[in-house]
């Protein structure tokens, strides 16, 4: 009885700790959007297989080189990443090198993707187990970052890249010194 | 002047509701005995206003009153007769009010029938019901009025909403909810019981209905929400480990639980504290549920209308009945006293073992579902998905099915090992013949594979309890067992085929093109523009095949509605006993060729099945308690007059 006794006040005590914490929570303001607390950090070290074959994978030594990019992160079943592959293609055209991290994909289905909405990416690595989306502090997809020439994250953009953004990103990748 | 009397009923009732309460716990004070005579009349009128009330609103959408706010939000004069009717409850305030009247109705039943408890138990469990609900009437008449009226009246109501004119979606809400109500009613009895110190045999098995009632149609939820997802979101699974997915689990894991306990406390006087605990949490899971996903605390794929002024008065719901019950329980640990004792191998062994494996998978769910809100207060954001569900379950899972497949076997307080060898040498050899052969014959994962043998184990072993039997002799109540058993073992292969043998394949084709997916054949024949009431499509027919079975056209759609403007991918699905081809339609490529998504998922259909098969074990077992109960309400009332009769002979002679 003086188990089940100590067992029950226990009890007590975590479920007013959990509903400390839903009253905590519910005064919290909901942002929509999940902003990386990785922004002007470096980006931590990876190396991803390529997730097409005849193009590159992708490692963190391949954003140190001295020239900045662009990151996007995309899936071939993600809506918005169709959406948004005309203004990929805009940025490429305007002199942005684009590297990709494809989510949770297979090769053929990439390739299917990118056969249709064009294929803007200079090098792609697969993220099967979405590792280095999260370690890059993305929470979904499409998400881009831009990175510098020394491999630090300078800028995020969430959510599809629609035209009005495009000059913007373009200004950040100058920025950081393209 | 129709919405008004709605209201007027719904603030009566709210009363009735008050004095209830106190007619039900002053009662339990000594000298003050005689105001309990008014509890069973307040919850019987109660009832009848609620119902009168809940009537009302069901008529004003009958009638599309647009000057009432819920209808004008809600509903269209256009919509079908059944989709305005179902609209009454398919919104927040309208569903607070169904559920709401559920529960004064099943208080009202109470109060009615039932006359096998103690006065004052009954009393104090009535009170306790008027408390709980008494919460309810404050949240929906204070925070969510269903008959606030709009001024002016808008010409035309904004609820024509096609894509929620679906029959499944509209019966689907309400199937949990009056779930999680019955739940709310054996909540009430336990703390009932706990004030009056008499948890005792006669209270497991007055609960017992209503546990099962509420476990049959969670269990039809779950099952038909999961199939819901599977061919409407498009994405082929059938369980996603979303928070209003586990909102729902939660409490069944609970109630299938206490289920259990409450079995073995009405049959053997053991499981005291353990069915009164249980009691509390299955139906603190409920309410946690509906707080998740109506306060909007967390993100979920599943959109609905966020409110933190709702959440907060949630919130402090939960925190009155479940820290109120807590406390009580804790207060009052030392008069439930332990209860029979019994051996380790016995029937009640075995229960205790499956209650302890549901209740860690509780626990594992509800950490899974509440880590991100923990980490997130830390500033660290996460999400738990399938990685840690699926493994972390199986390990309390697996073992639990075992138990259940020797559980039935033994016999009640001691049983020795040396009565089941037999069985359980059998049991053992099927499961390891399947593990064998399968992992042999095929190279699928660990958990698929520990599931099909498994799923053989127990479809075995559910029906083993009938062996010796005459079966036109077998209580109902234990047919419903042996039915939700093997559902279990049902709905666990199809889980298992479907994870480990399930084939895909995205193509982009022509017309005339042939696909080959697993055993399936399909021939893209023609892809042509059609149009419905609200929407226009794309339809590809398809000419499917699996080996060499019979031809069936498919027709998969790519959707788009007029008003508002929605996408939606109407996916066809082509069914055989030994599962299904599931068949979407997608995009147009520049070079004309069309995007057809094949999915054959062997078995997948017996997920549901299982499901359903389980549900009906449980009404099964409902009836039979029921018959039992009323043949023996029966026979005391004869055995009452024949003794009436006997007296008043003998008074005369």
């Amino acid at each position: 009885m003086r188990r089940l006794r100590i067992f029950l006040w226990v009890l007590v005590g975590v479920t007013a700790l959990a509903f400390g914490l839903f009253a905590y929570q519910l005064r919290q303001p909901k942002d929509e959007f999940v902003a990386s607390a990785m922004v002007g950090k470096p980006i931590p070290p990876f190396d991803l297989r390529p997730a097409v074959e005849g193009q590159p994978g992708l490692s963190s030594a391949d954003l140190a080189d001295g020239k900045p990019r662009l990151v996007n992160i995309f899936a071939s079943w993600c809506l918005p990443c169709r959406a948004e592959a005309p203004q990929l293609e805009a940025l490429r055209e305007q002199g942005a090198e684009i590297v990709g991290i494809a989510i949770r994909d297979r090769p053929e289905d990439v390739a299917a993707f990118l056969a249709v909405y064009g294929n803007p990416f200079t090098r792609i690595g697969a993220d099967d187990i979405s590792e280095v989306q999260l370690s890059l502090g993305s929470s979904g997809v499409p998400e881009t970052f831009v990175v510098d020439g020394k491999g630090v994250i300078v800028y995020q953009h969430i959510g599809d890249i629609r035209a009005e953004h495009v000059p913007n990103i373009l200004a950040k990748l100058r920025e950081a010194g393209a | 002047m129709m919405a008004e009397l709605g209201l007027a009923a719904l603030w009566l009732a709210a009363a009735l509701a008050g004095l209830q309460l106190l007619a039900g716990f002053l009662a339990l004070r000594p000298g003050h005995e005689a105001v309990g005579v008014l509890a069973r009349p307040a919850a019987l009128v109660q009832a009848l206003l609620c119902g009168l009330s809940f009537l009302v609103l069901l008529y004003l959408f009958a009638v599309t009153d647009l000057s009432v706010k819920l209808v004008a939000t809600n509903s269209h004069s256009d919509k079908p007769m059944i989709f305005k009717l179902s609209g009454a409850f398919g919104n927040h305030e309208g569903s607070m009010l169904l559920w709401v009247t559920v529960m004064a109705l099943a208080g009202g039943l109470i109060a009615a029938v039932e006359k096998r408890l103690p006065e004052r138990t009954m009393l104090a469990t009535l009170g306790a019901q008027a408390f709980v609900a008494l919460g309810f009437y404050a949240f929906l008449l204070l925070s969510s009025n269903p008959f606030e009226r709009l001024s002016p009246a808008p010409a035309q109501g904004s609820g024509l909403n096609p894509l929620l004119q679906d029959i499944g979606l509209a019966f689907h809400p309400p199937t949990l909810y009056f779930g999680y109500v019955g739940l709310s009613v054996a909540f009430s009895f336990v703390v009932g019981a706990l004030l009056t110190r008499q948890v005792t045999p006669e209270f497991a098995r007055v609960m017992r209905p209503w546990i099962l009632g509420a476990w049959v149609l969670l269990t039809i939820g779950i099952t038909a929400g999961s199939y819901w997802a599977y061919y409407e979101l498009g994405w082929g699974g059938w369980w996603f480990w979303d928070p209003v997915e586990n909102a729902a689990l939660m409490p069944w894991l609970a109630a299938t639980a206490l289920l259990h306990s409450a079995s073995v406390l009405a049959a053997r006087d053991a499981l005291r504290a353990w069915t009164v605990l249980l009691g509390v949490v299955a139906f603190s899971m409920s309410m946690v549920g509906t707080f998740l996903v109506r306060s909007g605390i967390l993100t979920s794929v599943h959109a609905f209308a966020v409110d933190p002024e709702r959440g907060t008065f949630i919130l402090a719901l939960l925190a009155i009945y479940i820290g109120g019950a807590l406390v009580l329980f804790a207060l009052r640990a030392g008069t439930v006293a332990e209860g029979e004792r019994f051996a380790l191998l016995s029937r009640e062994g075995a229960l205790v073992v499956n209650n302890v494996a549901l209740s860690a998978i509780l626990g594992i769910v509800l950490l899974g579902t509440l880590y991100p809100l923990l980490t997130e207060a830390f500033d660290v954001r996460v999400s738990v998905g399938p990685p840690y569900f699926n493994p972390v379950s199986a390990i309390f899972f697996l073992p639990m099915l075992l138990v259940l497949a020797v559980g039935p076997l033994l016999n009640w307080r001691r049983d020795s090992f040396a009565r089941i060898r037999l069985p359980v040498l059998i049991l053992s050899g099927i499961g390891a013949g399947v593990l064998v052969g399968v992992w042999l014959a095929t190279d699928i994962g660990i958990l698929p594979l520990l599931g099909l043998s498994l799923a053989a184990v127990v479809a075995v072993a559910s029906v083993l309890p009938l062996k010796g039997r005459k079966l036109a002799r077998v209580p109902l109540a234990m047919w419903g067992m042996v039915m939700a058993h093997l559902g279990v073992a049902v709905a666990l292969f199809g889980m298992a085929a479907d994870t480990a043998f399930q084939q895909e394949r995205l193509v982009a084709a022509n017309v005339g093109d042939v696909i080959e997916v697993g055993p399936w054949t399909a021939r893209l024949e023609s892809v042509l523009p059609v149009s419905g009431p609200n929407w226009q499509a794309i339809e590809a027919s398809l000419t499917v095949r699996q080996g060499q079975g019979r031809v069936t056209m498919t027709h998969p759609q790519a959707r788009v509605f007029w008003s508002p403007p929605t996408e939606t991918s109407e996916v066809a699905l082509v069914t055989r006993w030994n599962g299904q081809l599931y068949a979407a339609l997608g995009n147009q490529a520049e070079d004309g060729r069309w995007q057809v998504r094949l999915w054959w998922k062997p078995f997948v259909t017996w997920i549901w099945y299982g499901g359903l098969l389980i549900a009906l074990g449980g009404a099964l077992a409902l009836l039979g308690r029921l018959w039992v109960d009323i043949r023996r309400r029966v026979a005391m009332r004869k055995i009452a007059a024949r003794r009436a009769d006997q007296v008043e002979r003998g008074t005369t002679a």
